[in-house]
């Protein structure tokens, strides 16, 4: 694959998540009853730097948790071999929170359907926002993002490479050709 | 200690021998996933919905049944029980027909339990649908050898250089069998003990070492395994008496002072107290018998999880 353009480097990530966590905290006018949930994988990484700016503006921590989703996948049963399962984390039950859930691209929307199910099993959040770094569009349902790092008008041949320091090494986001 | 494949090389999950340590490590690393959502509010999880898995128990079991059952439950998959007493089989229908039979009504799966070795494997070969040993005779019981592993990699952090002294009925188990393959597979040092009549000749050519009394198993031991007398394999006993069995092989807490800080006691069950394993030490702070039990569930998961979905085309 390719690198056809470099979206983001690392200053620019950071102030697009500095950004997003404004945004949440606007949109929700403070951290009343929030909790911040990472979808596995990359949505952790981010999640975590989310939950930091928070609690650096508002000096005190918000809950953080952990969704995975593979067992909510709607193409269990056509793909092969089985994804990893690893296991959620939620801090607390999340009864009445305004649950923000994060991930690194908004895509076709099948993750976010995903983590809607796997999230319900866990109690009745009071409402769920949706946080994204990337959204490139092609949505397959009806779900589109709260808060947005980046809008990237994409062709569906391309392939949205998200780095993150925690995981990759480097803060980058690229977006590749096939 | 994180697995380098992402699947198992089977369909069927016949016992632990012809696994490599990779496809041990993923089933295990799958079973910590799946161990989070039995304490979950809502115990379960669509993964296997549609899916049909028929447990097909012709030997008794109560403890593997259940697990299993659960497990299959916890996935969403459709369940369907079938014992050999009030069935055809009574009548006379062979293993073939019986498994024929039921493969008419399309299952995925298949959990077997067997008083024959090898019965799995004879489905597995003639079957479409994934064959998962739940015992067969004395030869294996993959499963219980895996919840053991996960049982001990929670509470000691690995299995790599553990030792692990298993006890008792050594000759009729088919536990003990799964279990030394798994952990000397991993790295484990396996020490067996048992009376002469119950230890099989030359077991130290899968790679164990073999003492004669319980003491010298005791000793040094992180993990201490119980096994149970199974008087209903043995056409007599192979021992003097059940109270001279407990007085030599028995572990009670007057035994354990000589063992390691933070020894571990398991047993795969159904235990016979007073013969195998006193009251006190079964509830003593030392066992972790039924994390055993909660753990079965979440590796029988991780199994069915490991060898459902999509085949074939990897």
């Amino acid at each position: 694959m390719n690198v056809k353009k470099r979206l983001l480097d690392g200053a620019r990530m950071t102030r697009a998540i500095r950004r997003m966590a404004i945004e949440i905290l606007e949109k929700n006018r403070g951290t009343q009853d929030l909790m911040i949930v990472g979808i596995r994988s990359r949505g952790v990484p981010i999640a975590e730097r989310i939950a930091k700016e928070i609690e650096q503006m508002e000096a005190h921590p918000v809950p953080f948790g952990i969704i995975d989703i593979t067992l909510y996948r709607d193409d269990l049963t056509t793909i092969a071999p089985q994804p990893v399962v690893k296991p959620t984390k939620l801090p607390e039950p999340i009864d009445d929170k305004i649950v923000v859930l994060v991930d690194d691209v908004l895509y076709t929307g099948r993750t976010v359907r995903a983590a809607l199910d796997a999230l319900i099993d866990f109690g009745r959040p009071k409402s769920v926002m949706l946080a994204v770094l990337i959204d490139r569009g092609h949505r397959e349902l009806p779900i589109h993002a709260d808060v947005i790092g980046k809008t990237v008008p994409t062709d569906a041949d391309e392939v949205i490479k998200v780095k993150m320091a925690e995981t990759d090494g480097e803060d980058e986001v690229l977006i590749m050709e096939k | 200690m994180r697995a380098e494949t992402s699947s198992l090389r089977s369909k069927d999950l016949l016992g632990i021998e012809h696994l490599v340590p990779d496809e041990i490590t993923l089933i295990l690393d799958t079973a910590e996933g799946f161990k989070e959502v039995s304490e979950r509010p809502v115990k379960k999880v669509p993964a296997l919905r549609g899916q049909l898995v028929i447990n097909l128990f012709m030997e008794a079991s109560t403890r593997t049944r259940v697990s299993f059952e659960i497990a299959e439950k916890r996935l969403s998959a459709d369940t369907l029980n079938f014992a050999a007493s009030g069935s055809a089989v009574e009548k006379g229908e062979t293993l073939i027909d019986t498994a024929e039979n039921l493969m008419a009504m399309a299952p995925d799966m298949i959990v077997i339990r067997h008083k024959h070795p090898g019965a799995p494997k004879m489905l597995a070969e003639r079957l479409p649908a994934s064959i998962i040993n739940a015992g067969d005779g004395a030869h294996e019981h993959p499963t219980q050898a895996l919840l053991d592993a996960f049982t001990i990699r929670e509470r000691l952090g690995r299995l790599a250089g553990v030792k692990v002294s298993i006890v008792g009925d050594i000759a009729h188990s088919r536990v003990v069998r799964s279990n030394i393959h798994l952990l000397t597979k991993m790295g484990a040092k396996v020490t067996l003990a048992a009376p002469p009549s119950l230890m099989p000749v030359e077991v130290e050519r899968m790679g164990v070492r073999v003492v004669s009394s319980l003491d010298a198993a005791i000793d040094d031991a992180d993990v201490i395994m119980m096994l149970r007398i199974q008087l209903e394999r043995q056409g007599k006993l192979s021992f003097p008496s059940l109270r001279e069995y407990y007085n030599t092989f028995g572990l009670t807490p007057d035994r354990l002072r000589r063992a390691k800080e933070g020894v571990i006691v398991m047993h795969p069950g159904p235990m016979n107290r007073g013969v195998e394993i006193a009251s006190d030490v079964a509830d003593g702070p030392w066992s972790v018998i039924l994390n055993q039990v909660t753990n079965g569930v979440a590796v029988r998961m991780a199994v069915l999880y490991l060898l459902g979905g999509a085949h074939g085309e990897a």
